[in-house]
């Protein structure tokens, strides 16, 4: 019987493998700094999906941005400091009243396939966006424009019935070009899977659910950008990733406050990657249902903001990795305003609020008014587990002043249809991406109240919806940071949301890249910039 | 038997629109639309482009409309198109996938047969003995360890320790530019992980229904006759018994037809394979209709396909089935 004492034998290697002690890390020499600009090798990067389609006006995946975004180019576009400047654009101007926009293009820019890029390219880009026939998510900015005209190659002109702030910027959006768009179908366009931009890189190839690959463009406007590859794997899996990035298969992506904090430490890790950390465009927040009696009175949520620490959740939920929110800008932009009314942490003054509001302790230690107690729902969407810790926290601290809070977490696509497209809620802990204008005219003004509005929890406050009138009305820097000031004060007082933290991007590129400077912005806006020294290079 | 095979495949028309009818509502009954996981919770994304969609896609139809719509373009075979961004034909998106799933399957069912009836066998034949206890533990450790972890695990192992296996992908970089045989080996060295760790997980549904079958057969008289008339064990375990032990694993192996196009999600996230699992759950998540549509079908119709042959297999194997029939 030589069989079965084969299988004894291999089923106790296995198990007593399982018990062994791992050999120490595999270490590698530190790498000297510096090093010469060169151009050559390849970045690798990892992500968990695959871009929809590479026409930038029908995607609304970051994905298909990641791509896009080196292939493309808008008019105009942000720098590091969030400032706009010139891209495809050389210089604009504002008429006086605020009413034109007239564009100066670049001479000599080339479409990937040798044409060149002109006047005609932003005309049917716009054309495009604004047909009804075309699927796209982005017509709304351009919906105000009243008249556009193409004055020569090089020179395009944009009216608008009444001053529009955003206007500027949305003309960052990506430029189509025209002579293979023109007359054709763009949803059947062999272009969504094969994009001509006239970006830093030009498309290669795209292994379906594998990778994309991108070559460096050596005509672009700004210069060959050094790195000659761009490698976007596809990898599910943000576990799988963290591997990949530890044995080499990929060059960055970005961390979980976790591993950022607590596996990624080790003189070795540190020697072949470079960590970076900024403040995400984001914020999460509670917001409560102003349809409800409970939730108008002001005090109610001023008491709620009261008893939450955020400091906690950050640290709970963010392993501290993020900073604590008070209104709807990310610290550091330009329409950020850094001093607000703080409510802090104070339980005290919550219970103090309470009680004016009407509420007197009841049996259980729940507040209690005209017999009801003071109980409300927290809803969240299932995957984010930062969001339903946070909610974990926030229970426990509220219990503290008499509120009694339940959670519950709801698969995406139930909790807007069910839900917030209902009105159907008490309180939710979402977030939202911040763009780089500062106009929130669709979250907060009274009028975007309709279902499937983003106003759902139903805020109205009449000094703020003239304000954003105003805030998007001009074109005149300081006065729309006045109207943006004050509306961030009547936000910070009136508390129609409990603001709670921006998370920090944590994104790790392997120490070979170098000539990487981080900025309000982040470390992508000068990625053609990036370089391997020579002697560095691996693929 | 001709008779019966049009009977059967006649049978199949009803079934199939009853299938696809059921599944077509239960989709549509879940809340969400396509257009709402697109366009939802996204400030750029008025009302009205909402609404425009929506007719773009067909779905302000009423629902019988719509699934109207849906079986004339069957018919005539066209799956139609995804509702994702890309607009792409489902056929394409799954034709994308199929070749690395049923390959990946399967060698994988043919390892679990391989590896699973000598194992039933075994742990039949050595009834209650250390070895069957030792079995048991073994591919219930398997069936029990969950697969993410064990995968974790060995990538860890195999891939950031040693460095001796790829982590995730079915290909390297740069593996086009290889030769037919180098690209072939750096695709296998990919597989090796996954198909390992997928064998050892299904090992002990079918090892432990083959031991007891198996366990079954040998208490039966006609194996006590044999070795009372003095053959020869092996001959008794082989000949005997293990023929007439087989008979029901004939059926599993129909029932597992089906499962060759299907992919599990988590298995195939983590390893990074672009299979199955993955369009079909990514489907779900987007409410992509035709695309869960789609991939329903040729699931429906795999079922039916496979419980068929099994049946046909089970007149072949077994003369009493076949003579009853006539």
């Amino acid at each position: 019987m030589t069989l079965p004492r084969l299988v004894t034998w291999l089923l106790a290697a296995l198990l007593l493998a399982g018990c062994a002690k791992g050999a120490p890390e595999q270490k590698q020499k530190p790498r000297v700094k510096g090093g010469a600009p060169a151009y050559g090798d390849a970045l690798v990067t990892g992500s968990i999906g695959e871009p929809s389609t590479l026409i930038p006006i029908l995607a609304t995946d970051s994905s298909s941005g990641d791509i896009s975004g080196l292939v493309y180019n808008g008019l105009v576009r942000y720098d590091k400091n969030y400032q706009l400047e010139g891209d495809l654009a050389r210089s604009w101007e504002v008429s006086s009243d605020g009413l034109t926009i007239t564009f100066h293009l670049r001479h000599g820019v080339k479409w990937h396939d040798g044409q060149e890029f002109t006047s005609r390219d932003v005309l049917y880009t716009y054309k495009v966006v604004v047909d009804p026939k075309t699927p796209t998510a982005y017509s709304e900015d351009f919906k105000q424009v009243k008249s556009v005209q193409a004055l020569d190659p090089y020179t395009f002109r944009v009216t608008y019935p009444k001053p529009f702030a955003p206007a500027l910027a949305s003309w960052g959006m990506a430029m189509l070009p025209a002579h293979l768009l023109e007359g054709k179908d763009i949803m059947k366009s062999p272009l969504s899977r094969a994009p001509v931009g006239t970006g830093p890189y030009v498309f290669k190839r795209w292994v379906p659910l594998q990778k994309l690959e991108l070559e460096a463009n050596p005509n672009y406007w700004e210069g060959k950008p050094y790195i000659s590859r761009y490698v976007y794997r596809i990898i599910p899996d943000s576990s799988t990733m963290y591997m990949e990035l530890k044995a080499g298969g990929i060059d960055e992506m970005g961390l979980t406050p976790v591993q950022y904090q607590r596996q990624t430490n080790t003189t070795d890790f540190l020697n072949r990657f470079n960590k970076y950390r900024y403040p995400a465009s984001a914020y999460t927040y509670l917001g409560y249902n102003q349809r409800l009696p409970l939730f108008q009175d002001r005090r109610v949520r001023q008491a709620i903001t009261c008893a939450i620490n955020k400091e906690e959740i950050i640290q709970g939920a963010l392993l501290g990795m993020g900073q604590i929110a008070h209104g709807p800008y990310k610290p550091g932009a330009w329409a950020y305003k850094e001093k607000v009314e703080d409510f802090g942490y104070d339980p005290a003054r919550a219970v103090a609020l309470l009680k004016e509001a009407g509420f007197v302790m009841g049996a259980g230690g729940i507040m209690v008014k005209d017999g009801k107690p003071l109980s409300f729902t927290i809803m969240t969407n299932q995957g984010n587990d930062q969001r339903l810790k946070s909610a974990l926290i926030i229970q426990r601290r509220l219990k503290h002043v008499g509120i009694e809070v339940k959670i519950r977490v709801m698969e995406w696509a139930s909790f807007i249809t069910n839900f917030i497209d209902k009105g159907q809620f008490e309180a939710v802990l979402l977030g939202w991406t911040t763009g780089q204008d500062p106009d929130i005219y669709d979250i907060w003004h009274s009028s975007k109240t309709a279902p499937k509005e983003l106003n759902f929890i139903h805020f109205q406050n009449a000094e703020v919806d003239r304000l954003l009138a105003e805030g998007r009305g001009t074109f005149d820097l300081e006065k729309r940071k006045k109207a943006y000031y004050a509306i961030q004060d009547i936000l910070a007082r009136e508390q129609p949301y409990t603001f709670l933290y921006v998370p920090d991007a944590l994104p790790v590129v392997s120490a070979r890249f170098r000539g990487i400077e981080p900025a309000p912005a982040g470390i992508m806006y000068n990625q053609i910039k990036w370089y391997v020294p020579k002697s560095e290079q691996v693929n | 038997m001709a008779s019966y095979l049009v009977k059967r495949l006649l049978a199949f028309v009803p079934m199939l629109i009853g299938i696809t009818l059921i599944s077509f509502v239960v989709i549509h009954l879940a809340p969400g639309e396509p257009v709402e996981m697109q366009a939802s919770m996204n400030p750029k994304v008025s009302a009205a482009s909402k609404a425009r969609l929506r007719e773009l896609y067909g779905l302000d139809k009423p629902l019988h409309v719509q699934y109207g719509l849906w079986l004339s373009h069957l018919a005539h075979l066209d799956f139609g198109r995804s509702f994702s961004p890309d607009n792409r034909p489902v056929t394409k998106k799954i034709a994308e996938r199929l070749p690395i799933t049923i390959s990946i399957n399967v060698i994988a069912l043919i390892l679990e047969f391989g590896l699973a009836l000598p194992i039933g066998i075994l742990a039949a034949v050595h009834r209650d003995t250390l070895l069957d206890r030792a079995i048991s533990v073994f591919v219930f450790l398997g069936f029990s360890v969950p697969t993410f972890w064990l995968s974790l695990l060995c990538m860890y192992f195999f891939g950031v320790k040693y460095n001796l296996l790829p982590i995730s992908g079915i290909h390297s970089m740069g593996s086009e530019r290889l030769a037919t045989l180098p690209w072939f080996w750096d695709m296998s060295r990919h597989l090796i992980l996954p198909i390992s760790i997928a064998t050892f997980g299904s090992l002990a549904g079918l090892s432990r229904y083959m031991r007891s079958t198996m366990v079954e057969v040998l208490s039966q008289d006609y194996i006590t006759t044999a070795r009372a008339k003095g053959v020869r064990e092996r001959a008794v375990i082989y000949r005997h018994a293990l023929k007439n032990a087989l008979l029901p694993v004939i059926t599993l192996l129909g029932f597992s037809l089906p499962g060759l196009i299907g992919g599990g999600v988590i298995f195939e996230t983590i390893f990074g394979i672009p299979g199955m699992g993955q369009l079909f759950y990514q489907g779900v998540m987007a409410r992509d209709y035709p695309l869960i549509m789609g991939i329903l079908v040729i699931g429906a119709c795999l079922t039916l396909v496979g419980n068929l042959l099994a049946d046909l297999c089970y007149a072949l194997a077994d003369p009493r089935i076949r003579h009853g029939r006539g």
